[in-house]
């Protein structure tokens, strides 16, 4: 009998393989730990080092206790609102017993935005933001790749906007914005204003990697597609966008980060109540804590663009059929 | 095998390039009966794919003209299957459904979901692939994905099967099972083919007539040869056969010593040693 295909041996081999998966698994987690922990320290020593008009420069420890300050004002903004709705529920309540035809009027709460209300504007704003790029740029890009006449027009255009800044963009949106009346379907103006800003700075990776995508189908499947005779259509759908999937997610990915950067700076100029704002009226506010709350909320913002990004990547991997074009 | 069924006539063609047209063949005439199975052999770079496209709709001729059938060849119709030289299936396709769309396009929605699926799966058992269904292209080695290729040509049921040197890149193993195979298919269908190939031996094994092509540019038919064994035919018992090496022998001379591609390159190494002096001085 071949000694190496005992199944004991074989078991020993498998549960080794595994120690060694979990020995990896901990060396990672080692590395990345040692990473922030690096990132910590260097963050105390030069907060001790830096003196502003406010003060001394948080560190790590006052950055921790303003989080949880933050955790407690929600909290506290919510025991208000459920008393709100309870104070609300007995006044009924009363006034049906004194009389059972009583006109009942229910307001709703005015909830002050908190720290993580402002988080949820602000992922609400992106991605819509984002969505409404992506639903331009993706059938736009499809027809210019489609064409190379369609590309030469556009790709001039594509490049003369692609570099322009937000803060360029938004008092031109500000302007037409307020100009155009706006019914209440579409939500505050701040908003609207925002989610355009994001949505013109956004646009151009996807539109760019989707048109380079589809007219970089390979000349073979070109040549099945006609020996088929696949209609346009099936052409398009069989061939020309699964081959161009790949490109089409990294304009995606692009595109996202570049709307999570530019919401911030929009929220700010725009007024739009999301973590731009919080950090605008910190700024502006000036107290002893605020310093430590903009820590809080970059903090923030870029735990929640990584967030952003490893969705997009797990879509990704779900929806490519090249397993291993999808990249870290 | 009697009529002239796939007729070649005056075939041109030049590309418009940076330097002005070029002329990659000329004066190419061919006629090829039905059933009748035909490889192209030249050095690389004369012309074979350009003919075979040509055939096949992909290229349009720029002098003379392909009639199939009594009619004219404009563009890739049913009748034409390819198989391209690498295998070209969509690797976001299983091989069942890259067989498959060949056959719904062919069928046009006249054959029903159980026909279309009992089509598959004979053309994939046609070329031993039916353990592999659900797999996707990446997962199969470079033989199982060429077979597939065959069986998506074989599935539109064509009159004629171009094929674009399609076990070029196999090995010599492989490529000796896969010839059987299609030795048989052929004698079962009695299909017309067209393939190019640069490999001597396996054109001799499958031909009924070998034609060999002249260098480029400008490139036409040299020869034409016949090869008249008799068939089912063994690739072991035609090793000793002393007409079988005699035809071998003469595509070889074709090659080798009428359309000598070496001296070409030891001219164009002289060239390139040359030019290299030159910039070095
Ligand atoms: N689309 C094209 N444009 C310009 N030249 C081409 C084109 N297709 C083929 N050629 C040229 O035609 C010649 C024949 O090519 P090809 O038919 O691919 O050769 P083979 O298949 O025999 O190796 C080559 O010199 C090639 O450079
Ligand atoms: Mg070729």
């Amino acid at each position: 009998m071949n000694i190496l295909k005992h199944p004991a041996l074989s078991q020993w081999q498998n549960q080794f393989s595994s120690t060694l998966f979990w020995r990896k698994q901990l060396k990672q987690s080692l590395l990345t730990l040692s990473g922030l922990l690096v990132f910590v320290l260097c963050w105390q020593l030069a907060s001790s080092q830096i003196q502003t008009s406010l003060g001394q420069f948080p560190g790590p420890a006052q950055a921790a206790a303003q989080w949880s300050q933050l955790v407690d004002e929600y909290q506290a903004e919510k025991q208000r609102e459920g008393a709100f709705y309870l104070r609300q529920q007995e006044r009924h309540a009363a006034a049906l017993a004194e009389d059972p035809t009583a006109e009942l009027t229910s307001l709703p709460y005015r909830a002050r935005p908190t720290f993580f209300s402002q988080i949820l504007t602000s992922l609400q704003t992106v991605l819509t933001g984002f969505v409404l790029a992506s639903l331009i740029a993706i059938p736009l890009g499809i027809l210019i790749g489609l064409s190379s006449n369609l590309y030469q027009v556009f790709n001039p255009l594509i490049q003369l906007f692609k570099p322009i800044s937000p803060l360029a963009w938004l008092p031109l949106v500000t302007l037409i914005v307020s100009s155009v009346d706006l019914s209440s379907a579409w939500g505050s103006r701040s908003f609207v204003v925002s989610v355009c800003t994001v949505m013109l700075c956004s646009l151009w990776p996807t539109l760019l990697n989707t048109a380079v995508g589809v007219s970089q189908v390979p000349q073979d499947l070109l040549n099945v597609s006609k020996v088929l005779r696949l209609s346009w259509w099936r052409h398009l759908r069989i061939i020309v966008l699964p081959s161009a999937v790949p490109m089409i997610f990294t304009g995606l990915r692009l595109s996202l980060g570049i709307a999570w950067m530019v919401l911030i700076a929009a929220e700010m100029l725009a007024q739009n109540p999301g973590l731009g704002k919080f950090v605008w009226d910190e700024f502006q506010n000036g107290s002893s804590d605020s310093l430590s709350r903009i820590c809080v909320a970059v903090l923030v913002i870029g735990l929640l663009g990584f967030a952003l990004d490893r969705l997009m990547l797990m879509l990704q991997r779900k929806v490519n059929w090249d397993k291993t074009a999808v990249s870290r | 095998m009697q009529k002239t069924h796939l007729e070649l006539t005056q075939v041109g063609i030049s590309f418009p390039t940076e330097k002005g047209p070029f002329v990659a063949l000329q004066n190419v005439n061919l006629h090829i009966k039905k059933g009748e199975f035909v490889s192209l052999i030249g050095h690389s770079g004369c012309g074979k794919s350009t003919v075979l496209n040509i055939v096949a709709g992909l290229h349009q001729a720029t002098a003379g003209g392909v009639i199939l059938n009594h009619k004219e060849v404009t563009e890739p119709g049913p009748e034409r299957a390819v198989v391209f030289q690498n295998h070209s299936l969509l690797p976001w396709l299983t091989v069942y459904q890259n067989v498959e769309l060949a056959v719904k396009q062919q069928s046009d929605g006249k054959k029903t979901k159980a026909e279309i699926r009992d089509w598959v799966e004979h053309n994939l058992e046609l070329v031993h692939m039916s353990h592999a269904l659900d797999k996707r292209p990446n997962e199969i080695s470079g033989g199982m994905k060429q077979r597939v290729g065959i069986a998506r040509a074989l599935a539109m049921q064509p009159e004629v099967l171009l094929m674009d040197e399609p076990f070029g890149a196999l090995d010599a193993l492989t490529r000796a099972h896969l010839q059987d195979s299609l030795m048989e298919i052929q004698a079962q269908l009695n299909t017309t083919v067209m393939m190019i190939t640069h490999d001597v031996d396996e054109a001799v094994l499958l031909s009924d007539r070998i034609v060999m092509m002249t260098n480029g540019p400008a490139a036409t038919i040299g020869e034409i040869l016949t090869v008249d064994l008799p068939r089912p035919r063994h690739r072991l018992q035609l090793a000793d056969d002393p007409s079988y090496n005699h035809y071998r022998h003469q595509v070889l001379s074709f090659l080798y010593e009428k359309q000598r591609k070496v001296e070409d390159l030891g001219s164009k190494r002289a060239e390139k040693q040359q030019s290299k002096t030159q910039a070095s001085a």
